[in-house]
């Protein structure tokens, strides 16, 4: 039999939605008989039916493999690209060495000339990132910061993870520039641990405020995961053009976002003489919220006693 | 069998272990039969679930029951009623100091669902749901410790209020941490526990900082 498919036409209806109702009937057909016969039975019945009838089934059945097909397809892609076992090989670590990356992302390396190893490794960086997000909240909360549009949350896992990501991905993009043997989860796993020195830092001076101290942790703490991070850069590239603009972007990068993140949350504490940073205050003012004025009076007093006695 | 002839078991080794005979299937007779019970059958025995694993949180042991039969519903309770008591500490009437309901909802249900990759990534033998339902579950001595600040901050504000809440909500994060790592940290290789406690230890963390500064208007 020839069947003319030029004119298929079919008017019975949405195949998609006749389509759930012909799986059902085909598979409690294929329970009861084999399917081939199920197969002739379909076909039967669009004869049966007329010209009419026969192009609504066909309609229907080119519909149902269509989404058979549809389905595999989506499954198949979705078993690819959703599959969590991609990311599982980065995160296979031992408590130990997570913890000798940690202090390890503060020592500066001295060789230069050999290119130095980095692990591949994303539990670290991602810890330490949320680690930085619980900070800042706790940051934001205490200098009462009002955001408009969007909440607390948002904006900090915002900037914690864009700074993580975006800065990654734009040293990555520049040490392909540049010619460095870097690979993008290396870098990923570099500025994560970088972000070790930030998390000190913001968790002391959201405690203690005072901007001489805070200065003193931007340069030695910051200064040290910065030199670290720009050791390794340096010791993965060659030329000398290379290394100073890799290097100089990262320092700036990575020490702006310590200060950003310092005045953009920090609160200024009423009361407070601060001698020494006159000139030095950020430009706009914060009133402070009723919440612990306890815990930070007590560790303010502390610290204004310890700084007299030094 | 020869080689089987010189076979000896001592005597110290007991033989023990279950025997089950397996139900049989789903026959359509036992679905039908769930679905023609009156609906205060189906209510209470839901409820009667949910009830069992609350009281699985507060005595944490190493039980199967939360993590074989999970639900969602308890942990859905909590988190609205959370949310809700944690409305109405705006500093101002137009821009909310305080944090907004959907942004509890999302950092709970978040957090849950990193922890759970997390601990998947690292290996585990529990699976999304079962996760999930543990760590919403072990929300509720956070709950209850949201409510004991409420009532507390009702007498009114000042240190010793403070002092109390602080402690309150202390004891009860620890106990929320103690009791979710009671249950997942078992299903991680003995060595690597740090790696899935940390992250829960965050989660509740930053829950019990929004508990406790809470101020209301």
């Amino acid at each position: 039999a020839v069947i003319d498919m030029e004119n298929m036409d079919d008017t019975s209806g949405s195949s998609f939605e006749d389509m759930g109702e012909m799986h059902q009937r085909m598979k409690e057909e294929e329970e009861e008989e084999v399917g081939g016969e199920a197969g002739a039975g379909e076909e039967e019945d669009g004869e049966f039916l007329g010209m009419k009838g026969l192009r609504g089934q066909l309609g229907r059945q080119v519909a149902d493999q269509m989404w058979q097909v549809g389905k595999r397809q989506a499954s198949r892609a979705f078993s690819l690209y959703a599959n969590i076992d991609i990311l599982r090989p980065y995160f296979d670590v031992e408590p130990v060495q997570v913890r000798a990356r940690l202090l390890e992302s503060m020592i500066p390396v001295k060789m230069i000339n050999f290119p130095q190893k980095i692990a591949g490794e994303l539990y670290g960086p991602l810890m330490l990132v949320f680690t930085l997000v619980a900070i800042l909240l706790h940051g934001m909360k205490t200098s009462d910061t009002i955001i408009r549009e969007g909440t607390l949350m948002g904006t900090a896992i915002g900037t914690c993870f864009g700074y993580w990501l975006g800065v990654s991905s734009f040293m990555y993009f520049l040490a392909y520039l540049c010619n460095a043997q870097i690979t993008m989860v290396q870098m990923l796993s570099l500025l994560g641990y970088g972000l070790f020195g930030h998390c000190i830092t913001l968790f002391v001076t959201y405690n203690i405020h005072f901007h001489s101290l805070f200065y003193i942790f931007w340069l030695v703490v910051g200064g040290l995961s910065t030199l670290r991070m720009v050791a390794v850069l340096v010791s993965r590239t060659v030329g000398h053009t290379q290394r100073i603009i890799l290097c100089g972007t990262l320092a700036a990068l990575h020490m702006l976002f310590l200060l950003y993140l310092h005045f953009a949350y920090h609160k200024v504490v009423e009361g407070i003489l601060d001698t020494l940073e006159g000139p030095n205050m950020p430009p706009f003012q914060r009133v402070a919220r009723d919440i612990p004025v306890v815990s930070s009076a007590v560790l303010n007093t502390t610290a204004k006693a310890i700084a007299l006695t030094l | 069998f020869p080689g089987l002839a010189d076979v000896s078991i001592s005597q110290d080794i007991p033989v023990e272990g279950e025997i089950t005979v397996p139900v049989g299937s789903h026959s359509p007779d036992e679905d039908y039969s769930t679905l023609d019970e009156p609906v205060k059958d189906t209510i209470l025995r839901d409820l009667k679930a949910v009830g069992k694993k609350f009281v699985h949180v507060m005595y944490p042991k190493k039980s199967s029951a939360l993590l074989r039969d999970w639900d969602l519903w308890g942990p859905l309770v909590l988190c609205v009623s959370l949310a809700l008591m944690l409305q109405g500490g705006s500093a101002d009437s137009k821009d909310d100091g305080g944090p907004q309901f959907a942004e509890v909802f999302v950092i709970i249900w978040f957090g849950a669902v990193v922890i759970t990759l997390n601990s998947k990534l690292l290996g585990g033998t529990i699976s999304f749901f079962q996760s999930l339902c543990v760590l919403g579950y072990c929300v509720m001595p956070l709950t209850v410790a949201m409510l004991v600040c409420r009532l507390v901050l009702l007498a009114g504000g000042g240190t010793i209020s403070f002092i109390i809440r602080l402690i309150v909500v202390g004891a009860m994060f620890g106990w929320s941490t103690l009791a979710s790592t009671a249950f997942l940290a078992d299903s991680q290789p003995p060595n690597r526990k740090a790696l899935v406690v940390y992250p829960i230890f965050l989660f509740y963390f930053v829950i019990s900082w929004m508990i406790l500064t809470f101020t209301p208007q």
